[in-house]
């Protein structure tokens, strides 16, 4: 059973060659709170796609002095993964999530860490406020609510 | 601190990569030039090992992506092998077995460019 309510934080420049040590740090914990090793890189994926999107996309100015916060909340039933930035932001509603058949038929180039985000984690928020704050919230459930949906309670006769 | 390489090896008509630690957004490019400097030498039949690589996220994928429509419109193309299966697990999930050739040794993936001559 893991731990309820700790949280974890990690603030860094907003660079590539961080994206190693966020993923340490991002598995490490998941570990430590209970997580089997394919959750465990799942959760280690999602993270460096979202950080990825911040390094390339959020600071139009790119100095070394831009950071990132990556933020880990845990309680009983689930894994919150927050990363943060105070760059630009942009709106999640002009985010497109491709459909994978019709861009491998086109042989695109990105976007795919998107898709990855959204197909990895159990939740995908976002919550932008140019200049001051945005984030990307993902969540993992320790029992994993997609498969026990699909399992039908059985019907009263 | 030297967390991504790459091995070349050239034989005949055909090279192989050999990819070793982690491909994200910080080692993608160096794949993108050593994709670069083999399409720049006319070599397109090639072959990528995946077995000493740890970790592969969208940004490392991208660069397959970017490079294929070149490779193939010169009549080449680009077999992988070898994969772990937590490197599979992430080609899967964004359907990549359809578009490429992946197979689980070096001989099967020259095979494959033998039996394309053939």
């Amino acid at each position: 059973m893991p731990k309820t309510d700790i949280e974890f934080q990690l603030r860094l420049p907003s660079q590539t060659d961080n994206l190693e040590l966020i993923r340490d740090f991002v598995s490490k914990v998941a570990e430590k709170v209970g997580f089997g090793e394919d959750d465990v890189g799942k959760i280690e994926l999602a993270c460096d796609e979202a950080c990825t999107n911040v390094i390339k996309h959020a600071y139009a100015q790119k100095n070394g002095k831009q950071t990132l916060d990556v933020i880990i909340k845990v309680d009983f039933e689930k894994f919150i993964l927050i990363v943060a930035d105070h760059g630009k932001g942009f709106d999640p509603q002009k985010i497109k999530v491709p459909q994978m058949d019709e861009y491998l038929a086109e042989l695109k180039v990105g976007g795919l860490g998107i898709y990855l985000m959204k197909t990895l984690m159990d939740e995908v928020d976002y919550d932008i406020q140019p200049g001051v704050k945005n984030q990307v919230r993902m969540v993992k459930y320790f029992i994993n609510k997609k498969e026990s949906s699909a399992v039908k309670p059985p019907e009263e006769k | 601190m030297d967390t991504f390489s790459i091995k070349r090896v050239d034989n005949d008509d055909l090279s192989t990569l050999y990819l070793n630690g982690f491909l994200d957004a910080h080692t993608a490019p160096e794949l993108e030039n050593e994709f670069e400097k083999l399409c720049g030498e006319g070599r397109y039949n090639i072959i990528v090992n995946f077995k000493e690589l740890n970790y592969i996220s969208s940004a490392g994928l991208g660069v397959f992506m970017g490079c294929i429509e070149d490779i193939r419109g010169n009549k080449g193309d680009i077999k992988m092998c070898c994969m772990t299966p937590k490197i599979f697990r992430v080609f899967d999930l964004l359907g990549f077995p359809a578009l490429y050739d992946i197979v689980d040794s070096d001989e099967k993936a020259a095979e494959l460019f033998h039996k394309q001559e053939a």
